[in-house]
C-alpha cells in the first residue's frame, strides 16, 4: 500500500498553487519627524505641480436637468460667459418637446489665464415636459452610469492611455421651479434618486418672479423638504475633510443653497457700466448684482472655489463607490462588454 | 488636437483660472510622498550626501563590509517647509558589493521596487480602494553611487543599472568626488556616459518639452553624472558658517559650484524636477509593471483572433479553464481512489485466499492425524484384546496344568526360581 499512498499526496499538492513568496524586505516604514536647518527648496513643488496641471489642461463635464423654459442654457451661457448652448437667444417655437428624455452632450474649449478647460454641458431635453413622467430620471441615471462604467473599463485595461478621458458628469444642476410654496413630487423623486450618484446642485430658476421675501421663505422650506427627504445635495455633509471645510460648507448649505439666480447673456448699461441683465417695464434686474440674485454666489460656488472639489468627489466617492458595487456584482470581476456597434466599428 | 470641440471665446471674466490653485491647495492639505532609493557601495558617501541635500542628520547607523547579502533599510521623515508636508522614504542599499561574489546584488533591490509597485496594485485592483488616502511607497529616483576611480564604471554598476533602467528612474552620481582631479573628472564623466550609452543603459533624462525649465535641464543633462561632495561638517570661511571639508592643502565646500555639483543636484533633483519624477513613475515604470503583471496573470487586451477582450472576458475564460482544470484533477483523483480500493480488495481477497487454502490444508493434515490417531487406537484395542484373550487362555492353562501335576508344578516352580 506504501507507493500508492505517496503518489496520491503527490496528486494533492499539485492541486494547491504554491503561494507567491513573501518579499523579504520592509515595505511600510514608519515616519519620523526630522527638523531642517536651513532652507532646501521642497515648496518648490507647489510651482511644478502647477506648471504641470497647467499643460494638461482641465475636463470638466457639467449636466442641467430641468423642465423646458426654466432658462438652463441661459444660465449655462451667463455661467461660462460665451455662447456654450446655441439655444438661448429665443424660445424657438418651431422646436418640438421631445417624446422621451434626451441626452445631449456638447464640448467646448476654452482658455483663461493660461489655463486651458475642456467644458462639456450636458443637456436634457423632455425632462419633465411629458404627461406621465414616471421613471424620467432613468435615462439619466442611465446615462451617469454609462461614463462611470466607460472610465471603468478605460482604467482596467492591461495597456492604458496616459491620460484616461473623463466624461463623468461633475456637477448637475437640477433647476427648481419658482412656484413659491414647495418642491414637486418630480424635483423630490428625481435628487432622491441621483444625489446618490452624481454631486446635485439644486438652483432655483428664473428667480426674478419671487419678491425678497417669497425668496427666502422659498428657499427655507425647500431646504426642510429636502432634509425630511434625507436627499444630500453638494457639499454632502458626509465628505467634509476638516473642520475648516466644514463650517465653510455649512454656511452655504444652511444660508445660500438652493441658489436663487437669474440667467442672461444680454448686457445693459446701468450707472456707466455694462452689465448682464434682464430689462423689464420696472427696472433692469442686473445678473451679477447680489442684491437682484444669487448668480455670482452660483459662479463662485462652483467655479471659483470648489471646481476641484466637484471633481475630486466625483472621482474619489461616487466612481469609486460605482466601481465596488459592479466589481461585488460580478464578483470581484470588471463588468462585461457588450458587443455594441461602437466596438463594432473600432474594430474596423 | 481639440478633436471635434469647439474652442470658445470668453466675453468676460469667468474665474477658472484658480483651478491650479484649487488642485494646490488640495495636494498640499493631503501632503507629498517622496521616495528615494540609494545605491552603492558601503562607504561611498550615501548617508552623508543625503543628510547634506536635506540639510538634517537622519539617524543612520554606519554599516560594516561583513554582510552576506545585500539589504534594504527603509526609514520615513516627514519634513516640512512653509506649508508644504513631504514623507520623504530614504531607502538605502546594506552591503552593497561587499560581498566575495556579488552575482545577486542587484536582487534584493529589484524585489524591493517590484514590492512596493505589486502593493500599488494591490491597492488599485481591490474593490473597496481608496487610492486618494494612499501612502505611496513607490521609489520616484534612484541615486546610483559610482566609485571615484577616475577610469570607468565597474561591471556590478552596469548589470544593476541596467537591471533598474526599466523600473525606476536613475540618475548617476559620483560620490566623494573631491579625490578626483578637475581635468580628470571630465574625463571620467565622459568615460562613464559613453559607457552607458554603449551599453543602452536608459538613466533619467531631465525633461526638456517644458520652456521654462527646458533650457536649465538641457545644460544639466549635460552634466550628469552629478560628481559631489558631502559634509555634516561646518567650516567658517569668511564670515559664513558653511558645509566643507577641512583637509590640510584646503577647504573643499559642498554648495561651491566650482569644487562639486551639489547644488546643480539639490536643484535638479528637489527644485525642478521632483514633480516629473514622480509622474514618470507613475505614468511610465508603474505602468509597465502593472502591463507585464497583469499579461503574466493571463490577461490579455487582444485574444488570438485579435478581437479586443475585456478584463472581464479574459478572467471568464481564466476562470473557465482553471474550472476545467480543477474538474480534471478531482476525476484524476477519483480515479486513483477507485483503482486503490481495486488493488487493495485484490490483495486483501488474494490474503483470504491464501487463509482458506492454508486452513484447509490444515484440517486435511489434522483429518489425517485423526484418521492414523483412530488406526492406532483401533490397533491398540485389537492388541488389548488379544492380550485379554492370551490372558485367559494363559489362565485356563494354569488351572488345568495345577490339577494335574501340582508336583510338576512345583517342580516347575522350583526351576522357575
Amino acid at each position: 500500500a506504501g507507493p500508492v499512498e505517496s503518489k496520491n499526496e503527490a496528486a494533492m499538492s499539485e492541486l494547491v498553487p504554491e503561494s507567491r513568496q513573501k518579499p523579504v524586505v520592509p515595505m511600510k516604514p514608519t515616519g519620523i519627524n526630522a527638523n531642517l536647518l536651513g532652507y532646501i527648496g521642497i515648496d518648490t513643488i507647489i510651482e511644478q505641480m502647477r506648471k504641470k496641471t497647467m499643460k494638461t489642461g482641465f475636463d470638466f463635464n457639467i449636466m442641467v436637468v430641468g423642465q423646458s423654459g426654466l432658462g438652463k442654457s441661459t444660465l449655462v451661457n451667463t455661467l461660462f460667459k460665451s455662447q456654450v448652448s446655441r439655444k438661448s437667444s429665443g424660445w424657438n417655437r418651431e422646436e418640438k418637446i421631445p417624446k422621451t428624455v434626451e441626452i445631449k452632450a456638447i464640448g467646448h474649449v476654452i482658455e483663461e489665464g493660461g489655463v486651458k478647460m475642456k467644458l462639456t454641458v450636458i443637456d436634457t431635453p423632455g425632462f419633465g415636459d411629458q404627461i406621465n413622467n414616471e421613471n424620467c430620471w432613468e435615462p439619466i441615471e442611465k446615462y451617469i452610469n454609462e461614463q462611470y462604467e466607460k472610465f471603468l473599463k478605460e482604467e482596467v485595461n492591461i495597456a492604458r492611455k496616459k491620460r484616461i478621458p473623463d466624461t463623468r458628469v461633475h456637477c448637475c444642476l437640477y433647476f427648481i421651479s419658482p412656484t413659491g410654496h414647495s418642491l414637486r413630487p418630480l424635483d423630490l423623486e428625481f435628487m432622491k434618486h441621483l444625489s446618490k450618484v452624481v454631486n446635485i446642485i439644486p438652483v432655483i430658476a428664473k428667480a426674478d418672479t419671487m419678491t425678497l421675501e417669497e425668496k427666502t421663505e422659498f428657499k427655507q422650506r425647500v431646504r426642510k423638504e429636502l432634509e425630511v427627504n434625507g436627499i444630500e445635495f453638494y457639499p454632502q455633509k458626509e465628505f467634509d475633510e476638516d473642520l475648516e471645510d466644514k463650517t465653510e460648507n455649512d454656511k452655504i448649505r444652511q444660508e445660500s443653497m438652493p441658489f436663487a439666480v437669474v440667467g442672461s447673456d444680454k448686457e445693459y448699461q446701468v450707472n456707466g457700466k455694462r452689465v448682464l441683465g434682464r430689462k423689464t417695464p420696472w427696472g433692469i434686474i442686473e445678473v451679477e448684482n447680489l442684491t437682484h440674485c444669487e448668480f455670482a454666489l452660483l459662479r463662485d460656488f462652483v467655479i471659483r472655489t470648489h471646481l476641484q472639489d466637484l471633481k475630486e468627489v466625483t472621482h474619489n466617492i461616487h466612481y469609486e463607490t460605482y466601481r465596488a458595487k459592479r466589481l461585488n456584482d460580478n464578483g470581484g470581476l470588471p463588468p462585461m462588454t457588450v458587443e455594441t456597434e461602437e466596438n463594432h466599428e473600432s474594430n474596423l | 488636437q481639440n478633436d471635434g470641440y469647439r474652442t470658445l471665446s470668453l466675453s468676460g471674466h469667468v474665474g477658472f483660472a484658480s483651478l491650479p490653485d484649487q488642485l494646490v491647495k488640495k495636494s498640499i492639505k493631503q501632503g507629498f510622498c517622496f521616495n528615494i532609493l540609494c545605491i552603492g557601495e558601503t562607504g561611498s558617501g550615501k548617508s552623508t550626501l543625503i543628510n547634506s541635500l536635506f540639510n538634517t542628520s537622519f539617524d543612520d547607523p554606519v554599516s560594516t563590509h561583513f554582510l552576506p547579502s545585500v539589504r534594504l533599510r527603509a526609514q520615513t521623515y516627514e519634513l516640512q517647509e512653509s506649508n508644504v508636508l513631504l514623507k520623504l522614504t530614504i531607502v538605502n542599499t546594506v552591503g552593497f558589493g561587499d560581498q566575495m561574489n556579488k552575482e545577486d546584488n542587484y536582487r534584493p533591490i529589484v524585489d524591493y521596487i517590484h514590492a512596493q509597485f505589486e502593493a500599488y496594485l494591490q491597492e488599485e485592483l481591490k474593490v473597496k480602494r481608496s487610492l486618494f488616502s494612499y501612502h505611496d511607497t513607490r521609489i520616484h529616483v534612484c541615486l546610483y553611487f559610482i566609485s571615484p576611480t577616475g577610469h570607468s564604471l565597474k561591471s556590478l554598476d552596469l548589470l544593476t543599472m541596467k537591471r533598474l533602467d526599466s523600473k525606476v528612474n536613475i540618475i548617476p552620481i559620483i560620490g566623494k568626488a573631491d579625490s578626483i582631479s578637475k581635468t580628470e573628472l571630465q574625463k571620467f564623466k565622459n568615460k562613464i556616459m559613453n559607457e552607458l550609452i554603449n551599453n543602452d543603459v536608459q538613466i533619467y533624462q531631465f525633461p526638456t518639452d517644458d520652456e521654462t525649465v527646458s533650457e536649465i535641464n538641457t545644460i544639466m543633462n549635460g552634466h550628469l553624472p552629478f560628481a559631489v561632495v558631502g559634509s555634516m561638517e561646518e567650516v567658517k570661511i569668511g564670515n559664513k558658517m558653511v558645509r566643507a571639508r577641512r583637509y590640510p592643502w584646503g577647504i573643499v565646500q559642498v554648495e561651491n559650484e566650482n569644487h562639486c555639483d551639489f547644488v546643480k543636484l539639490r536643484k535638479m533633483l528637489i527644485c525642478t524636477n521632483m514633480e516629473d519624477l514622480r509622474e514618470q513613475t507613475h505614468i511610465r515604470h508603474y505602468e509597465l509593471y502593472r502591463r507585464c503583471r497583469l499579461e503574466e496573470m493571463g490577461f490579455r487586451d487582444i485574444d488570438p483572433e485579435n478581437r479586443t477582450v475585456s478584463l472581464q472576458e479574459a478572467i471568464e475564460a481564466e476562470r473557465h479553464d482553471f474550472q476545467l482544470e480543477l474538474q480534471r484533477k478531482k476525476e484524476e483523483i477519483r480515479q486513483e481512489f477507485v483503482q486503490r480500493m481495486k488493488e487493495k480488495d485484490a490483495i486483501l481477497k488474494e490474503a483470504k485466499q491464501q487463509l482458506q487454502t492454508e486452513f484447509e490444508h490444515h484440517m486435511l493434515m489434522l483429518k489425517e492425524a485423526r484418521l492414523k490417531l483412530e488406526e492406532m487406537e483401533k490397533g491398540l484395542e485389537d492388541e488389548i484384546a488379544m492380550f485379554i484373550h492370551k490372558k485367559a487362555n494363559a489362565e485356563l492353562l494354569q488351572s488345568q496344568a495345577t490339577f494335574s501335576t501340582p508336583a510338576l508344578s512345583l517342580k516347575r516352580d522350583k526351576d522357575r526360581k
